[in-house]
């Protein structure tokens, strides 16, 4: 293999803009045919954007793509599959009712002759052909739901195999594999580079882009912030130019109570596959933030504490009383609030209206003899809600949700809440999908939470947003917690590093 | 936990089977005539229009879609061979309520996979529509079949009934288009995961219109055999029997929300309820009181199903970090 080769793709400063907003500017990468590239960069960095350009999802507005000496404009995903360029995702696409060799030819079965029947016999010929290839022993027959989660990768990698892929991209292939179905994995990857094959691995996972890839690119912000052969390059190094900036001054600043009483516990939680013996505490007004990869556990440690995932083991005590066995009614009684990751799909109704959405969650409060809910009594609180959250509209009692901007429907979700007068706030992403000015209003308002007494555990996959809010924070990797960082100024590389499973670093106390 | 799920997800999927050997052991202590080898013909010759609606269901619910207009079909297309094709040889009979069949099946599939409307809904307004077209052209009448039909009844082709004879032609060939042809296994792909058969390039609304066009198929073949042992139509023929099918597949493993089950388990439903039927008949168990247990089965049938779902959901559910072994 020559080092100077030409490269196998070669990407020239493709840029890209939504809605006048440019997200990727003038990028360039380049892979060799048998080489692997890492792609790495925060959320919102562009490589989604990029992934997405060169699987034919969305076009690029300048800029062009070269795949093995040719011109590459995928229109759609079929034109990118058809040029042998196929994408392992997190979320894999198999078919859990089918059996493996079915999983790899659904599309396109080879037919006995001019017969509509499958040629079973070639399928399970290929199939055990290719699955030797990726080292996966198991039948042909096997059902897909029977496997492993690492195993069913595999089968995902044979598939692009078996269709004579020439470029592999994996986006974040290790979140939820074992350790040694990770080394598996990558001793595949290994063989595919033998093999020819170009590789773009993606992942927040720094150490394993580093053990698998030979070059590595990283984005920030939509801007192609470097790239290196990783033998020039450590981890720190990467860090630094994926943070790069410095924390705006969008965080709006509070008086520090400097902490209350501890309020709220956590010891112990286990779940088996989701949380390993994870233990922490607030205070009164206190902010928590709680740092993690997609698919860290940080979001299902908060559905088990609101009761809304199960869990084995562990305590969970909040104002000196435990909490056994929550539900979500039972830790919404205890004072526990819950805004969840997805607005539209659990936390609010987008066909009600922001009246009956606000005393949704205590409609007995506005119930009068006999249990009929007070129709005044629902405006009132609802104008009270509004004004307290500087919503957009006053029309609280005709307007639908679904007709506010995204910052004023998480207004109407906190809002909600607020009736209740919690004693914890868990805010799971409170400002995705939401414009800058508007998130900085959430930040005021979360703000105001705690003033008023409320602790606060505040999810969130941007770091600078945690640094920005919090008191304290902690990460989570692989549903263990791995680091507690406190006082400020926060030591964002620490955190990362922490987050993206570098070894556990201790807690500065 | 998971254990116990396992052990439970074991049994729920058995439950047809355990529910068939307690129910042979209940009836057949109850009466001698019931273990009589002509007393299990019979309830297969009885079981096989049934079973052959309830196949063409198979197809349907493995899409996650329900066809409720079966009873319609079947309803419409006997009246229209009792009305204007009296004197026609029978093949020329089974030809027309095939494609009668098929192409009712095809407005089904048109306006679910078109118009993006709930099967549920539309499905349920075309049984009204051919219910009600078939009483419109009989006049409500009861309309009975000459000998060409009737002779069917006691025809048997290599020993065997007509009856069973047809409903096996039906299973063969629904067993093999579903696990031999490409078609049947994306049938299941559609099933599911529509979204990842959506990412997979495959024709999903296709594949669900070929479905409701093999129910109504079925719907017509079914409706075919049971006017050969009745040898008559009128308003009540077919009536409710949507229901019937339904149950007849899911209690046979066929799961409401698609992806899961087999013709194998649909046929096996079908003879359960038939040999309900039966039992309560030969121990002459008051008329009234067979809706009441045809009821309390499709039930248990639909109860058994979304326990089932569940406990794989949660068996299924998505891990972080590696299960430390138990």
């Amino acid at each position: 293999m020559t080092g100077a080769s030409t490269p196998f793709l070669r990407v020239e400063g493709v840029r890209k803009s939504f809605f006048g907003v440019t997200v990727l500017h003038d990028v360039s990468f380049a892979v060799e045919a048998g080489k692997a590239l890492g792609l790495v960069g925060e959320n919102g960095s562009g490589k989604s954007t990029s992934m997405n350009i060169l699987g034919g999802v969305i076009q690029p507005e300048a800029g062009s793509m070269f795949l093995g000496g040719e011109a590459y404009a995928p229109a759609d995903p079929k034109q990118a599959a058809a040029a042998g360029v196929a994408f392992i995702h997190q979320e894999l696409n198999l078919f859990h009712n089918l059996t493996v060799e079915e999983n790899l030819f659904v599309d396109a079965f080879p037919r006995r002759g001019v017969l509509p029947l499958i040629d079973r016999r070639a399928i399970r010929a290929s199939t055990e052909e290719v699955l030797a290839e990726v080292d996966l022993q198991v039948k042909p027959s096997t059902l897909v739901a029977k496997l492993s989660q690492g195993e069913r990768q595999l089968v995902e990698i044979a598939k692009a195999v078996s269709r004579n892929a020439r470029l592999i991209i994996f986006d974040e292939p290790t979140t939820s594999l074992t350790r040694p179905e990770v080394e598996r994995l990558f001793a595949i990857i290994e063989r595919l580079k033998q093999r020819g094959i170009a590789i773009i691995y993606i992942s927040h996972a720094l150490e394993d882009v580093i053990s698998v890839c030979e070059t590595i690119t990283v984005l920030r912000d939509g801007h192609l912030a470097g790239t290196a052969p990783k033998d020039d390059l450590t981890l720190q190094q990467i860090i630094a130019m994926m943070v790069g900036r410095s924390i705006d001054t969008i965080y709006p600043q509070r008086l520090r109570s400097g902490g209350g009483d501890r309020i709220f516990s956590v010891s112990g939680l286990s779940q088996p596959g989701v949380a390993e013996n994870v233990s922490f505490d607030i205070r009164q007004g206190e902010i928590v933030g709680l740092s993690g990869l997609m698919g860290s556990g940080r979001s299902e440690l908060a559905r088990m504490i609101f009761g809304l995932d199960p869990f084995r083991r562990g305590v969970i005590t909040i104002n000196g009383k435990p909490l056994n066995d929550p539900t979500p009614r039972s830790a919404m009684d205890a004072g526990i609030a819950f805004l969840t990751e997805d607005r539209r799909g659990e936390g609010l109704l987008m066909d009600f209206t922001v009246s009956e959405n606000t005393v949704l969650a205590s409609l007995r409060s506005v119930a009068g003899a006999l249990g009929i809910l007070d129709k005044r009594a629902i405006s009132r609180v609802s104008l009270d809600m509004a004004s307290a959250m500087r919503l957009s509209t006053d029309r609280v009692d005709d307007t639908q949700v679904k007709h506010l901007s995204g910052g004023n429907q998480q207004k109407v979700v906190i809002g909600k809440w607020l009736r209740r007068q919690p004693v914890l706030f868990i805010l799971d992403e409170p400002t995705r999908g939401i414009d800058v000015g508007a998130k900085q209003e959430v930040y005021r308002i979360i703000n105001g939470l705690v003033e008023r007494g409320s602790a606060v555990l505040l999810i969130s996959s941007e770091i600078e947003e945690l640094m920005g809010l919090s008191d304290r924070i902690l990460a989570l990797s692989r549903g263990e917690m791995v680091g507690s960082f406190d006082s400020k100024p926060f030591d964002r590389e620490a955190i990362m590093a922490a987050a993206a499973g570098v070894g556990k670093l201790e807690a500065a106390e | 936990m998971k254990i116990g799920s396992r052990a439970l997800l074991l049994i729920l999927q058995n439950a047809p089977y355990i529910l068939f050997v307690v129910l042979l052991v209940v009836f057949g202590l109850m009466s001698d005539r019931f273990f009589a080898i002509a007393n299990f013909r019979n309830i297969i010759i009885q079981a096989a229009p049934i079973a052959i609606l309830a196949i063409g269901m198979t197809f349907v619910l493995l899409t996650a879609q329900i066809d409720l207009s079966v009873g319609g079909i079947m309803y419409l297309t006997a009246t229209v061979l009792a009305l204007y094709m009296t004197g026609a040889p029978w093949p020329v009979g089974l030809a027309a309520v095939i494609f009668m069949g098929g192409f009712i099946g095809a407005l089904n599939g048109v306006v679910v996979t078109r118009l993006g409307v709930a099967s549920f809904i539309v499905t349920l307004a075309t049984l009204f529509i051919l219910r009600g077209i078939a009483m419109y052209l009989s006049n409500t009448r009861t309309l009975m079949f000459g000998d060409e039909i009737l002779t069917l009844n006691r025809a048997t082709v290599l020993g065997i009934p007509s009856a069973i004879f047809a409903f096996l032609v039906v299973f063969a060939v629904a067993w093999v288009i579903l696990h031999q042809t490409p078609f049947g296994r994306q049938v299941y792909a559609v099933g599911g995961d529509p979204e990842a058969a959506r990412k997979a390039g495959l024709p999903v609304a296709r594949i669900v219109f070929f479905c409701f066009v093999i129910a109504g198929i079925c719907a017509g073949v079914g409706g075919f055999v049971s006017i050969t042992q009745i040898g008559a139509v009128g308003p009540k023929y077919g009536d409710q029997i949507e229901f019937s099918a339904i149950a007849a597949a899911v209690l046979g493993g066929v799961s409401l929300f698609g992806g899961r089950g087999s013709v194998a388990g649909t046929v096996f439903g079908a003879i359960l309820i038939k040999s309900v039927q039966n039992g309560l008949n030969i121990i002459n168990a008051d008329p009234y009181i067979y809706p009441l247990v045809t009821a309390a089965i499709i039930f248990l049938a639909v109860a058994i199903d979304g326990l089932r779902t569940r406990i794989i959901e949660r068996l299924e559910r998505r891990t972080i970090r590696p299960v430390s072994v138990e």
